[in-house]
C-alpha cells in the first residue's frame, strides 16, 4: 500500500542529498524537506489533529506550502491548499466548509487569522509563517516549530482509503466544492501520469502554477514520487526571470496552460538557451493549432503533450506526441490504467463521429464534492460493478475513427480563463453584493491570451455607478482570475419567457 | 523628471485597484506579495511605463529587482530614461 506522504519518504530514503526543491532562493534535499516535515507534523498532532481532520494551506506557493502538504499527510490529515488570491470571504467559507482544524499562513495577515479564529469553529491550530518580533497568542510560529520539535517520522495512522485532499473548483452554482481525492485515487493519477511523461530522476520540472490548481499541485506530487527536482515559482509575472531558470537549472518539464504560451510566444526566446527541455504539457484548454505550430517551431527540442483533464478525475486524456501532426486539433486517449468513451442523454455509447458527455472510468475517479451528495450524485455515478463510480465530465466530446477525443464545448456555462475556471454565477454574486446593482449577467468572450475574458453586464437601480467602483468591488471579492475584464452597463438586459436573464446574444 | 513614483501610485490606484482614495501601501510594498498587481497586471504596467515614460522594457528587465514595488519600479526608469530627463 501506498500513501501519498511515502513520496517524499521514499525518496528522502533513497536520495536524502538530492536536490528535491529549489524556490524562494533556497535549495532544499529531500533529507531537509522530509525533516521540516516531520516538525511541522508532529506539531500538529501535539496541537490535537486527529486522522482525516482537514489542514488548510492559505499559502503563495512557497517552501513552506510544500512542507505544509505533506506535514498535513504524515499527521494522518487531509490537505486543503486554498489560492492566495482568495479573499477573506470565501476564504472563511471554505475553512467553514470542509471544517478545517488546522490553518497554516502568512504572519502578514495576522489580522485575518484572529477573525478566521472566531468565525471558523472547529479551526484549533493556527500556523504562521514568516519572521515573528512577538508571537501571537492561541498561533503557532512555523519558525518555533521548526527549531523545537522533533523531526522524528511519525508512524502512519492512514491507510490508502482515506482523503488525502481536497480540492477546491468552482461549480456551476456559484459555491466552490471541495473535490475528495483518497490517497489510492492520487497514487494511481500521479503514477498514470509519470508513466507517460515518461519522467526520470533526472528530470527537472519548473511549476509556475499555483499549488492549489490540480496542475499545480500534481507537479510537486509527480517529482517526489519519481525523485527529480522542481523548480517553483511564485507565479508567471516575470516571465524572463523564469527562462533565465529553465536555462541555470537546465529545467527538462513545463507545464503551461495557453495563457502561458501565448505569453511565452510574445517574447524573444532566442536569448535564452532552453535545450534542456525535453517536454512541455499543456491542458486546462486547447491551444490553437497556430501556437502548437509555434511552439513546435521555437522549442524543436521539445516534445509537446496537448492533454485534457478535471478536477474531479485529476488527468483524463493525453496525446501521444506522435500523434501531434495527425491531429493538433485532439486532446487524446484515456490516460494509462483508464477508459473513456462518450454517451448521449440516454445512456448509450457513442461511435465515431457523434457529440456527446465525456464519460470516464478509472481508479482516478474521484471520491466525490465534500459535504455534497447532491452534486456528487449527479457528477459521480454508478458503474459496471457494485460500488464503481464513473465520472461524467460535463464536457461534449467527439472522436474519431481511430479513437482519438476531440473536445466540443462544455454542457454548463463555465467560463474558462487563464485555464482557471470562472463561474459566471459566482461572480454575479459578487456583483450583486454592490449596492446599485439591480441585474448582472456574466459571460465570457474570447480573448488571444486568457482565452476567454469574464465581461459583466450590469443594470443599475438607478443610482449612479461606474466601471472602477465595479471593479473595485470586484477586486474586494474575487480571485485575480475571476476578475471582469470587461464591464457593460445596460438600461435592461434580456430575459426569457419565465423572466431569466437570457445570456444567449450577450457578447 | 517630475514625480515618477507617484505617476506609477496614481496609474496602479486608478488602473488595478480601481481606489477612489490614491494608492494605500508604501514604496517598498511587494506588488506580488501584498497582491497588489497580479500577473496579467505585470504586462499592464510594462505598456504603462512604455508609453508614460518612453521607456522600451526589454524582456529581461522584467524581474522583481525592477518591476515589484513603487520604489523599485521608479528606479529602474530613472535608470533607463534620456540623462537630461533626470535633471528636469
Amino acid at each position: 500500500m501506498m500513501l501519498v506522504q511515502h513520496f517524499l519518504e521514499n525518496s528522502a530514503d533513497r536520495r536524502p542529498g538530492k536536490v528535491a526543491l529549489v524556490c524562494d532562493g533556497q535549495r532544499l534535499t529531500y533529507a531537509e524537506i522530509e525533516a521540516r516535515a516531520n516538525r511541522l507534523a508532529n506539531a500538529f498532532t501535539a496541537s490535537g489533529l486527529g486522522r482525516g481532520e482537514r489542514v488548510a494551506l492559505y499559502l503563495p506557493n512557497s517552501v513552506e506550502l510544500v512542507i505544509g502538504i505533506f506535514a498535513a499527510l504524515k499527521a494522518g490529515g487531509v490537505f486543503v491548499v486554498i489560492n492566495h488570491s482568495t479573499k477573506y470571504h470565501k476564504l472563511a467559507y471554505i475553512l467553514n466548509n470542509c471544517q478545517a482544524s488546522a490553518l497554516v499562513m502568512p504572519r502578514r495577515q495576522v489580522d485575518w487569522a484572529e477573525r478566521l479564529l472566531e468565525e471558523v469553529p472547529f479551526l484549533e491550530a493556527t500556523v504562521l509563517t514568516g519572521r515573528a518580533r512577538a508571537e501571537r497568542e492561541g498561533m503557532l510560529s512555523f519558525e518555533a516549530i521548526q527549531r523545537n520539535c522533533s523531526p522524528q517520522r511519525p508512524e502512519p495512522v492512514n491507510i490508502d482509503r482515506d482523503l488525502a485532499c481536497l480540492i477546491y473548483t468552482s461549480g456551476s452554482t456559484g459555491d466552490p466544492k471541495g473535490v475528495m481525492s483518497d490517497h489510492s485515487n492520487v497514487v494511481f493519477a500521479a503514477s498514470s501520469i509519470i508513466e507517460y511523461l515518461q519522467n526520470k530522476e533526472n528530470d527537472v520540472v519548473n511549476n509556475v502554477l499555483p499549488l492549489s490548481f490540480d496542475y499545480g499541485l500534481y507537479q510537486l506530487l509527480m517529482v517526489f514520487k519519481f525523485g527529480g527536482t522542481l523548480v517553483l515559482e511564485k507565479g508567471f509575472n516575470y516571465p524572463a526571470a523564469v527562462l533565465k531558470r529553465i536555462e541555470t537549472e537546465k529545467v527538462t518539464g513545463f507545464p503551461g496552460v495557453p495563457t502561458l504560451f501565448a505569453l511565452l510566444l510574445q517574447m524573444d526566446l532566442s536569448k535564452y538557451d532552453l535545450s534542456s527541455l525535453r517536454y512541455l504539457t499543456n491542458t486546462a484548454a486547447a491551444l490553437p493549432p497556430s501556437h502548437i505550430e509555434q511552439i513546435r517551431d521555437r522549442f524543436p527540442r521539445a516534445t509537446l503533450y496537448s492533454m485534457y483533464g478535471l478536477t474531479e478525475t485529476k488527468r483524463t486524456l493525453y496525446l501521444p506526441p506522435k500523434e501531434l501532426d495527425a491531429r493538433p486539433g485532439s486532446v487524446g486517449i484515456a490516460i494509462p490504467g483508464t477508459e473513456v468513451w462518450i454517451e448521449d442523454e440516454h445512456g448509450y455509447r457513442l461511435g465515431p463521429g457523434r457529440v456527446g458527455e465525456l464519460v470516464v472510468r478509472g481508479r482516478h475517479v474521484m471520491r466525490g464534492y465534500w459535504g455534497d451528495p447532491q452534486a456528487t450524485a449527479a457528477r459521480f455515478r454508478p458503474g459496471p460493478f457494485p460500488g464503481e463510480r464513473l465520472c461524467y465530465t460535463g464536457d461534449l466530446f467527439r472522436m474519431d475513427e481511430e479513437g482519438f477525443m476531440y473536445f466540443v464545448s462544455r454542457k454548463d456555462d463555465i467560463i474558462k480563463s487563464r485555464g482557471e475556471k470562472v463561474a459566471p454565477k459566482e461572480v454575479e454574486n459578487v456583483l450583486y453584493g454592490l449596492n446599485g446593482v439591480k441585474e448582472a449577467a456574466v459571460v465570457g468572450v474570447a480573448d488571444p491570451v486568457l482565452g476567454e475574458a469574464v465581461k459583466a453586464f450590469i443594470v443599475t437601480d438607478g443610482n449612479r455607478l461606474s466601471e472602477a467602483d465595479v471593479l473595485r468591488h470586484c477586486r474586494a471579492h474575487l480571485e485575480d482570475f475571476m476578475m471582469p475584464k470587461y464591464v457593460a452597463f445596460r438600461a435592461a438586459l434580456p430575459k426569457t419567457s419565465s423572466g431569466k436573464i437570457k445570456k444567449t446574444g450577450l457578447a | 523628471m517630475k514625480d515618477v513614483e507617484q505617476t506609477i501610485r496614481t496609474y496602479i490606484a486608478e488602473n488595478m485597484l480601481f481606489s477612489g482614495n490614491g494608492y494605500p501601501y508604501a514604496d517598498t510594498a511587494s506588488f506580488l506579495e501584498e497582491g497588489i498587481v497580479d500577473s496579467m497586471g505585470i504586462m499592464e504596467l510594462v505598456m504603462f511605463v512604455e508609453e508614460s515614460f518612453q521607456v522600451t522594457v526589454e524582456d529581461e528587465d522584467l524581474v522583481p529587482d525592477n518591476f515589484d514595488s513603487v520604489s523599485k519600479l521608479a528606479s529602474y526608469i530613472r535608470a533607463k530614461s534620456p540623462p537630461t530627463a533626470k535633471t528636469a
